[in-house]
C-alpha cells in the first residue's frame, strides 16, 4: 500500500527538522564579535531601546533620550566626520513584557543596538549567551573608559556577571516605606514615624484602619505586580529575618526556611486581617492602582522604591500625569524598612533594604561595536547624566554627578545617605528569574488565603524544580 | 517539468490499475483518476508550489513544535544556549502538574459556556428573531451585534476593562454596587459573558443564512397543519439546519480553544482562576521562559482540538449519510 500524502509530507516535514535541529542552539557556537568591526565606518546607523515612552512611563527619560544625548551624539560625531543616525525605541509597557520583547530581538539578532536593562536579568541574558562582556565585544576602549572610577564596586557589579562587565549601570535605588502623613495625623501616628519592628508597622496599619475610606498598608504582593512582589515586599522583609535569598558561599536558596515562612506569615497578618487591601494584589493593573490610590490619598503606608517617588507621585503633572501628587513634600513621609525585630535583619542590621539598578547595554551583534559604545559611555559621562538627574531627580550611578544633584532633594538624599549602606543586592543567577515568579506565586497564595505553611511548601518545591535538591537550604 | 516526455501519459496510466479487485479489462485507465491527461509527473508539477507552502507554513511548524517539546528549550539561561533532550518530560510534567489539569478544566468550562452553548444559542435566537423583526429594529441589531465582532481585540478590552472597573466601572455605576470587583470575583463569568458578547455576531451570520434556506413552503404547510411556533421550530426548522449548527459549533469550538483574548481581561487571574490553555501556555512559555515545556502543552491543545474536529467530522458524516 503507498502511504497516503499527510504522511509523506508529515516524514518528509520531520527529516527537514532533524536536519534543522543543529540550528537550536548552536547560533552562538561561532567566535564572539569582531570589536573592531567598521570602526572607520564613516555612516553609522545605531539603534537605542529603553522602557521610556514620551508622555507615558519614565517619560522624562524618553525625552533625555530623544532631545539630549540623540542631537548631542551626533553633533559630537559630525564634527569627527561621522554621519550618525542614531534612533531611539520606545515603549511604555510592563517590565516583564519588555524583557520578553527585549529577549526575543537579542535571540533572533534583530534588536537594537543599545539597551536598557534591569541588572538582575543579566544572569539570564548571559547564560543564554545573548549579551556578551564590555571586553570581548568592545575591547580596550571599554575597559580603559574614565567613567568607571565614578562609579562604586556595589552599582557596577548590578551589570557584573562572573567578575566581567557586561554594561554600564545608569543609576540605583533603595527601597523605603512611604506613608501619607495626613491620613498618620488622623489616625493619631506621628508625622516623624519610624518603625522599629514588623509589630510596629502593623500597630500603625491597625491605627489606620480606623480612618474610614483609607487602605492602612499595601505590600508588594502576587504574581501580576511582577518583580515588584519580589523586590519591594518579598525581599526586604525577608532581609529582615536575618539571611538573603541566595547564599553565595554554599550556592543555596532559602527553601521553606523559619525566613521565608516568617515573611509569608507577615503577608498573612496583613491582607488576612483586612490591614491590606487582597484585590489590589490580584488585580491586573494593581500596582498602578495602588500608585493612584496613594497619589489620592486613600492608602496610609506603601512599600516601594524610590521610582514611586521621582516617576510616580511627582508633583509636575507633564513628567508624571495621573498620579502626580502637587503637595508630595509636604504630605508624604517615609521611613526605613525594619527589621522583623532590631537587629534581627542580615548582619545583625536594624533596618534593611533591597537594591537594584538598570543601564546600558549593547548588543553583541551589532554592526558597529565601537560606536555603540561610544554611545554608551556618551549617556554615561557626566554632563549627560547629570542633565538626566536634572530632568528627574534619580540617583545616578556617577558619585560625581549625584554629589552635586542629590542635596536638592530630601528622600533621595536620605536614600543615598542612610539606605544605601544597609541595602542588599539581588542575585544576578540565572535561576532568579524563576525563583522569582515561585516568590510571587507563594504571596499570590498567602493573599488569596491559603496559610503560610501551605505556601511555603509549594514555593520550595517550585524552588526545587527549579535549581535542583542540592541548591535548596532548609525546609 | 516540460521536459517530462508524453511517454509518461501510459506510464501513469498502467500504474493506475494495480488497485486489487480492479474490474476485468482494467487496462484502459479509469476516467475519474486523470481527467485532465496531465500524468502523475505533471500534475505534481502542478501541486507542488501549494504542496510546498503546506509543508514551509503548516506542516513544518507543527514538527517543529512536535520537536521543541522534546527539549528543555527556554528562552533564557542554559536551556537557550545549549538545550537538552529530555523525551517525554515535558508531556509527564504537563500531565503531573495541577495547573495544567485545572486550566485544560476551565478551557472545557470557557468552550462550553461561551461557544457551544452561549454563542451558539443567542446566535441562533436572534437570527431566528431578526427574521420576522421589524424593518428599522433588523439593520439596527445587525450592527450593534457586528461592531463587537469586528471591533479590534484591544479596543473591546479596554472598553469592558472601564465597563467592569472596581472602582470607577460603568457597571457599578448602573447597578448601584460600590467596589464590587467583577474580574476577581466571578473571572470565569466575565471572561465566558465577553466571548459570547463578542463572538455571537459569526453565530448570527451563519444561522441567518441558514434559516433562509429553509423552504417557505414546508413551514406554510406546517402552519397549516397547526404546528404552534415551537413545534414548526422543532419539527421543520432544526432538522433542515441540523448540518449548519453542527458546522457552526464546531467552528466556534476551534476558535474559542484557542482563543487568547481572555488575557487581555483578566490575565488569567485572580490566582490562576481563569488561566485557560492558551494564557496557560504564554504565561509558561513566554513569561516563564519554558519554550520546550510550552511547546509540549501546545502540541496536547493541538490534539485536544483535532479530536474535537474528528468529533464533529464524524457526527457531520453520519448525518450525511442519513439524508
Amino acid at each position: 500500500m503507498r502511504p497516503s500524502v499527510p504522511f509523506r509530507l508529515a516524514v518528509t516535514g520531520l527529516g527537514a527538522a532533524l536536519l534543522l535541529s543543529g540550528c537550536v542552539g548552536a547560533k552562538d557556537a561561532g567566535g564572539g564579535a569582531d570589536p573592531s568591526a567598521n570602526a572607520d565606518a564613516k555612516d553609522v546607523t545605531l539603534v537605542i531601546s529603553a522602557n521610556d515612552v514620551k508622555g507615558g512611563k519614565n517619560a522624562a527619560e524618553a525625552a533625555w533620550i530623544e532631545d539630549e544625548v540623540i542631537p548631542a551624539f551626533v553633533a559630537a560625531q559630525k564634527a569627527k566626520g561621522v554621519t550618525a543616525k542614531v534612533t531611539f525605541n520606545g515603549a511604555g509597557v510592563e517590565d516583564e513584557q519588555y524583557k520578553t520583547k527585549l529577549e526575543l530581538n537579542l535571540r533572533t539578532g534583530s534588536g537594537s543596538d543599545v539597551f536598557a536593562a534591569d541588572g538582575i536579568w543579566l544572569g539570564e541574558l548571559a547564560a543564554a549567551g545573548y549579551v556578551k562582556p564590555l571586553d570581548d565585544v568592545v575591547g580596550k576602549a571599554a575597559s580603559g573608559w574614565d567613567g568607571w572610577d565614578q562609579i562604586s564596586e556595589a552599582v557596577q557589579a548590578n551589570l557584573s556577571f562572573k567578575d566581567q562587565r557586561y554594561g554600564i549601570p545608569n543609576g540605583t535605588d533603595g527601597r523605603v516605606l512611604y506613608f501619607n502623613k495626613t491620613l498618620f495625623a488622623k489616625a493619631g501616628l506621628p508625622a516623624d514615624w519610624q518603625p522599629t519592628s514588623w509589630d510596629e508597622i502593623l500597630q500603625a496599619a491597625r491605627a489606620l484602619k480606623k480612618v474610614p475610606g483609607v487602605t492602612p498598608l499595601q505590600v508588594n504582593a502576587g504574581v501580576p505586580m511582577g518583580e515588584a512582589t519580589t523586590a519591594q515586599g518579598f525581599l526586604p522583609l525577608l532581609a529582615g529575618t536575618g539571611a538573603p535569598l541566595y547564599d553565595e558561599s554554599k550556592g543555596t536558596w532559602q527553601g521553606a526556611t523559619d525566613g521565608v515562612k516568617q515573611v509569608l506569615g507577615f503577608y498573612q497578618q496583613v491582607y488576612g486581617a483586612g490591614l491590606g487591601d487582597p484585590r489590589m494584589q490580584q488585580d491586573k493593573a494593581g500596582r498602578d492602582q495602588s500608585f493612584a490610590e496613594f497619589a489620592q490619598g486613600k492608602v496610609g503606608i506603601l512599600a516601594e522604591g524610590d521610582y514611586f517617588w521621582r516617576s510616580v507621585i511627582c508633583p509636575s503633572e507633564k513628567d508624571c500625569g495621573a498620579t502626580s501628587m502637587k503637595d508630595r513634600d509636604s504630605v508624604v513621609g517615609w521611613a526605613k524598612i525594619p527589621a522583623r525585630q532590631p537587629g534581627s535583619g542580615v548582619n545583625g542590621q536594624d533596618f534593611v533594604s533591597v537594591s537594584g539598578g538598570a543601564g546600558w547595554m549593547l548588543s553583541p551583534k551589532t554592526k558597529y561595536p565601537q560606536q555603540a559604545w561610544e554611545l554608551m559611555a556618551f549617556m554615561s559621562s557626566k554632563e549627560m547624566q547629570a542633565k538626566l538627574s536634572q530632568a528627574q531627580i534619580r540617583i545616578s550611578a556617577r558619585q560625581d554627578v549625584n554629589a552635586e544633584t542629590l542635596k536638592n532633594d530630601p528622600l533621595l538624599s536620605f536614600i543615598s545617605e542612610q539606605v544605601l549602606p544597609i541595602t542588599t543586592y539581588r542575585p544576578s543567577d540565572e535561576a532568579y528569574n524563576e525563583v522569582s515568579l515561585g516568590i510571587q506565586q507563594a504571596t499570590a497564595d498567602v493573599v488569596s488565603g491559603k496559610s503560610p505553611d501551605e505556601a511555603a511548601t509549594t514555593y520550595a518545591q517550585t524552588l526545587t524544580k527549579a535549581v535542583g535538591a542540592d541548591h535548596v537550604a532548609g525546609g | 517539468m516540460p521536459t517530462t516526455s508524453p511517454a509518461a501519459e501510459p506510464v501513469a496510466g498502467a500504474a493506475g490499475p494495480s488497485a486489487p479487485g480492479g474490474p476485468p479489462g482494467a487496462d484502459a485507465p479509469r476516467p475519474d483518476r486523470d481527467v485532465a491527461g496531465l500524468g502523475r509527473a505533471r500534475a505534481l508539477g502542478f501541486v507542488a508550489p501549494a504542496l510546498l507552502v503546506i509543508a514551509v507554513f503548516l506542516v513544518f511548524p507543527a514538527v517543529w513544535t512536535i520537536y521543541l517539546g522534546l527539549l528543555d528549550y527556554s528562552l533564557t539561561g542554559a536551556g537557550a544556549q545549549a538545550p537538552t533532550f529530555v523525551g517525554l518530560g515535558n508531556y509527564l510534567d504537563a500531565l503531573s502538574d495541577p495547573g495544567f489539569t485545572r486550566s485544560l478544566w476551565l478551557t472545557l468550562l470557557y468552550v462550553g459556556g461561551s461557544a457551544v452553548v452561549g454563542q451558539n444559542v443567542l446566535g441562533f435566537l436572534l437570527a431566528w428573531y431578526l427574521r420576522g423583526a421589524r424593518r428599522v429594529v433588523r439593520p439596527v441589531l445587525t450592527v450593534l451585534v457586528l461592531l463587537a465582532w469586528i471591533l479590534p481585540g484591544s479596543v473591546v478590552a479596554f472598553l469592558w476593562q472601564a465597563l467592569l472597573d472596581r472602582r470607577a466601572g460603568t457597571l457599578n455605576t448602573l447597578l448601584g454596587t460600590a467596589d464590587q470587583a467583577w474580574v476577581l470575583d466571578h473571572p470565569m463569568w466575565v471572561i465566558v459573558v465577553f466571548n459570547v458578547w463578542r463572538g455571537t455576531a459569526f453565530s448570527m451570520l451563519l444561522y441567518t443564512a441558514a434559516l433562509s434556506s429553509v423552504p417557505r413552503s414546508h413551514l406554510e404547510v406546517a402552519r397549516m397543519s397547526g404546528a404552534s411556533g415551537w413545534q414548526q421550530l422543532r419539527d421543520v426548522v432544526l432538522p433542515t439546519v441540523r448540518r449548519h449548527v453542527l458546522t457552526n459549533t464546531l467552528l466556534i469550538t476551534l476558535w474559542t480553544f484557542n482563543d487568547f483574548s481572555p488575557y487581555l481581561l483578566t490575565g488569567g487571574g485572580p490566582n490562576g482562576a481563569s488561566e485557560i490553555l492558551p494564557v496557560y501556555i504564554y504565561r509558561e512559555a513566554i513569561i516563564g521562559g519554558h519554550l520546550g515545556y510550552g511547546s509540549a502543552i501546545s502540541l496536547l491543545l493541538l490534539l485536544a482540538n483535532l479530536v474535537i474536529a474528528v468529533f464533529y467530522l464524524r457526527v457531520l458524516r453520519g448525518r450525511k449519510d442519513e439524508s
